[in-house]
């Protein structure tokens, strides 16, 4: 180690990383430093996970020059980020706790965004039999009774809450079951796990379309109106938490509705997997959709 | 003697543990002279030394330096400044040897030109000017003890202390070492403390010597004056029994010298140049005691003396007999008797010329 | 395998072609991680240092807190850096949350211990003669702190490594504080967990080999620098 011999080159050495830690520490702080331009956006994985995020933010931080801090974690965490006034906006899809979100004065401006939804996949083999079963409660039911594994997300996202909520319309509760697994991750992962141990699970469509070719889980049930995923987005509460960034919360919602995204969000995925992940609802009323 | 005290410590008290390390109520170091500290491991030398470098705080107690007595940060800084220590273990630092000659002159700020010159000096004094430029990682045991013997002489300090510095060196470099270190010390004519435990190394070395026990002084002295009249028992068996003697070459002849000791001539055998001060030592064992001089005999001294004391040691008499200096013989009870040997009785000493052992001095 | 062979291959393909969100994740995460080693160095040891070389009561009782601290949980320190500075936290004035800064902040809390505690035994393996050797040449304390840090400088290399190796690595406290935000908080790691849940192996096959061809390079380094310490 002739390199070390000299403290000479090891004190230059210290000095140029030195210099160049903090010259590049100067340019983070210059990017931190605006920060009425800093957004906090807190979301599900699904909207990052499926890669239309990675496509709406460039559009609307050149058009606004904000800057857009994406959190994806479950619409559960993301909306309890936002009841702490730790999040600006947030973008989720668990429709119940959302209207509690909004009724308990965390969130204003709830407005819809865009849809799609949910299937049930599995291995091809579907040892519970539910493939084309019509009521997702059935297949549910179905899958309990067989005790075939299912995955659950286990984190309180907008997929878990849905889940959830099938599992209670189904009358069955799986929890502790030796059946039912939870895995505390996100979607993409959840699928992962689903299909490693070739157990069934609740995907939303977007998610599953884009993991699709590693796989091997197919799609048993879809179509049943209970499987309908929507996307809202709420601005956090300003009057209550001062520090939030209202008007950049105002004007990522504005962009969201706005007819040039919604024609993005149209056309998203449709040449990578030959049909659209969301369809966007901008201006609709959530009892319309599905029809 | 014409004495000037350089360093002077009074009453000072440590203690580690509860148990006493050091106690000394008066310590001198004279200017220009050579102390060496000697007594057995643990006796408290190198804890002394580290003392009187600046190192290691009293509890209790006072340091003198030119006088004045330590008491603040700065005071010690001058201490350490005017002190320089080499220890047990070379303690040399990463770097070549230039690097660690300078690091002394470097602490001071002196200029690159002047630290040059004095690191190649004392180089040149240890005899280590070739491994200047080598790195300490390719040093043996002998030529690290140099370089931290000349990285020591490099700062010109006013006093320069040695902690056992030789222990770890096979006996033939020891030697080398050792007379180096003399020349050296005799050249620059800096006051020294060494703490030692090799009473060979000690008279060699040494002008004046402190005896130290469980942390006390028990005798000081001049080297001759601890090893001739050791004032207790400790100091004898530490010392030896042998008796030394200080004297000058005045003939020295094929391997035959005569040394001067007060006036009286001894015959001894040796290789020294005329002037030369030696140390001339003789074990009791090997002098003979006749009541009168014999005409012939193979021993080439024969002295008389007067028996001045008689000392029973179990099954030997131990006598101490003056002829013109001190002198230690061992005799058996019963030849005591059979020549009559009391207090004041004059006899003859003889010894060989070879079991004078010489050990030489400063030229 | 096929999977894993096309991934490898993708790779490959992508660290070649010096693909620019790989060659940016990675950038961004050498400069988060030698940032927050470059704080940790000097904190961790000027603290070890002054640990080592000073006698105080309690001096055992700090030490172990130090060991234990080599091996804090990088989410524990993640978790506990969000609460301090989120909008609502002590430090929420900052609005440092989610940004490269947080991502320091927390790598350096995780590397500063790891630094101090190899520090501090670097330090005190020096021989105990050699402060009071440095001193008696006449060295103030800063001059012998400063020798004693450079006689030390192999051993306190390593731990700069240890601790820059620790924080490249580390995933839970990076993806938390810094909220793996593209092209902008996103290091190797947290980008690799996403990538898997994304399903894109092979872009989390190329950063995890980047992020192994990296800690290679550490631990040859570091090997070096151990059997240069032990020469015999």
């Amino acid at each position: 180690m002739k390199v070390f011999r000299n403290s000479k080159v090891i004190i230059t050495l210290m000095i140029a990383a030195l210099l160049v830690a903090f010259g590049t520490s100067s340019v983070f702080a210059g990017k931190a430093a605006n920060k009425q331009k800093n957004i906090i956006l807190a979301t599900t994985t699904s909207t990052q996970d499926s890669g239309l995020l990675d496509v709406l933010i460039p559009v609307f931080e050149k058009k606004t020059g904000y800057f857009i801090k994406t959190i994806a974690v479950g619409s559960g965490q993301a909306m309890k980020m936002g009841e702490k006034g730790e999040a600006d906006v947030m973008l989720v899809h668990s429709p119940d706790a959302e209207k509690k979100f909004v009724e308990e004065g965390y969130g204003v401006n709830r407005q819809l965004i865009m849809h799609n939804d949910f299937i049930i996949v599995g291995p091809s083999a579907d040892p519970a039999k539910i493939k084309g079963v019509k009521s997702s409660a059935e297949a549910m039911k179905m899958i309990a009774k067989t005790e075939n594994l299912f995955l659950s997300r286990g984190d309180n996202s907008g997929t878990h809450a849905k889940e959830k909520k099938l599992w209670n319309k189904a009358e069955i509760t799986p929890v502790g079951q030796k059946w039912y697994q939870e895995t505390g991750l996100g979607m993409g992962q959840t699928l992962n796990v689903a299909a490693e141990k070739k157990g069934y699970t609740l995907a939303d469509r977007g998610t599953y379309l884009a993991l699709k070719k590693n796989l091997g889980l197919n799609i048993l049930v879809e179509g049943d109106a209970a499987l309908l995923n929507v996307y809202h987005v709420i601005e956090v509460n300003s009057a209550k938490w001062p520090k939030a960034n209202a008007e950049g919360a105002k004007a990522f919602a504005n962009f969201m509705v706005s007819k040039k995204t919604q024609e993005i969000i149209k056309k998203f995925g449709v040449d990578k997997y030959g049909s659209p992940l969301f369809f966007p609802d901008a201006g609709k009323k959530v009892e319309d959709l599905g029809k | 003697m014409n004495q000037e005290t350089l360093m002077k410590i009074e009453n000072i008290n440590l203690s580690r543990g509860g148990v006493t390390v050091l106690d000394i109520p008066e310590l001198h170091v004279q200017r220009g002279r050579i102390l060496a500290l000697i007594g057995p491991n643990g006796a408290g030398k190198s804890t002394l030394l580290f003392m009187l470098a600046g190192l290691l705080k009293p509890e209790q107690g006072k340091i003198y330096f030119h006088g004045m007595p330590i008491e603040s940060r700065a005071h010690l800084i001058q201490l350490r400044r005017n002190v320089s220590v080499v220890f047990q273990e070379p303690l040399l630092l990463n770097g070549n040897v230039f690097e660690n000659v300078a690091l002394g002159l470097k602490f001071r700020k002196i200029n690159k030109a002047e630290i040059k010159d004095r690191v190649q000096n004392a180089l040149a004094y240890f005899g280590i000017s070739h491994l200047e430029k080598r790195s300490v990682r390719a040093l043996s045991g002998g030529e690290a003890k140099r370089v931290s013997l000349a990285r020591a002489f490099a700062i010109k300090p006013q006093i320069i202390m040695l902690d056992e510095a030789f222990n770890s060196l096979d006996p033939p470099l020891r030697e080398t070492i050792i007379d180096d270190l003399k020349n050296t010390l005799n050249e620059t004519k800096i006051t020294a403390v060494l703490a030692l435990h090799d009473r060979e190394e000690t008279l060699r070395l040494a002008q004046d010597v402190s005896v130290m026990n469980s942390g006390k002084i028990v005798q000081s002295g001049t080297t001759a004056q601890i090893f001739n009249q050791p004032d207790s028992e400790f100091v004898a068996s530490f010392v030896g029994t042998e008796t030394i003697l200080e004297g000058t070459v005045r003939n020295c002849t094929a391997g035959n010298m005569i040394v001067d000791v007060n006036g009286r001539e001894i015959e001894a055998i040796g290789d020294c140049s005329i002037g030369q001060k030696v140390f001339c030592c003789l074990r009791p064992e090997n002098i003979t005691i006749s009541s009168k001089a014999q005409e012939k005999i193979s021993a080439r001294n024969v002295l008389e003396a007067k028996v001045s004391k008689i000392i029973r040691q179990g099954f030997f008499n131990k006598l101490i007999l003056d002829c013109g200096f001190p002198l230690i013989a061992y005799i058996t009870i019963t030849s005591c008797e059979d020549l009559g040997i009391t207090h004041g009785s004059i006899v003859h000493a003889s010894f060989k010329a070879t079991s004078v052992h010489v050990i030489n001095r400063e030229k | 395998m096929e999977l894993i062979v096309q991934g490898i291959i993708k790779a490959f393909e992508l660290i070649i072609s010096f693909d620019p969100e790989v060659l940016g994740i990675t950038w961004l995460s050498l400069k988060i991680s030698g940032t927050a080693t470059l704080i940790s160095l000097f904190i961790g040891v000027s603290i070890g240092t002054a640990v080592a070389l000073n006698n105080f009561f309690g001096k055992r009782f700090v030490i172990s807190l130090i060991n234990t601290g080599m091996g804090l949980p990088p989410v524990v320190v993640g978790l506990f850096v969000t609460i301090f500075i989120w909008r609502n936290g002590p430090f929420g004035f900052l609005e440092i949350l989610y940004t490269p800064i947080a991502i320091i902040i927390a790598q350096a809390i995780i590397a500063t211990p790891i630094v101090m505690g190899i520090s501090l035994a670097s330090i005190q393996n020096l021989s105990p003669n050699l402060r009071l050797q440095i001193l008696s040449l006449g060295a103030n304390r800063l001059q012998m702190v400063w020798v004693l840090i450079k006689e030390a400088r192999l051993p306190l290399l390593a731990a700069v490594m240890a601790g820059f190796g620790g924080v490249i690595s580390e995933v839970g406290a990076s993806i938390m504080v810094g909220g793996n935000i593209k092209g902008y908080s996103r290091v190797l790691t947290t980008a690799t967990v996403m990538e898997t849940g994304k399903g894109n192996f092979d872009i989390a096959i190329a950063l995890g080999i980047i992020l192994l061809l990296l800690s290679f390079i550490i631990n040859y380094l570091l090997t070096q620098i151990q059997q240069r310490q032990h020469p015999r």
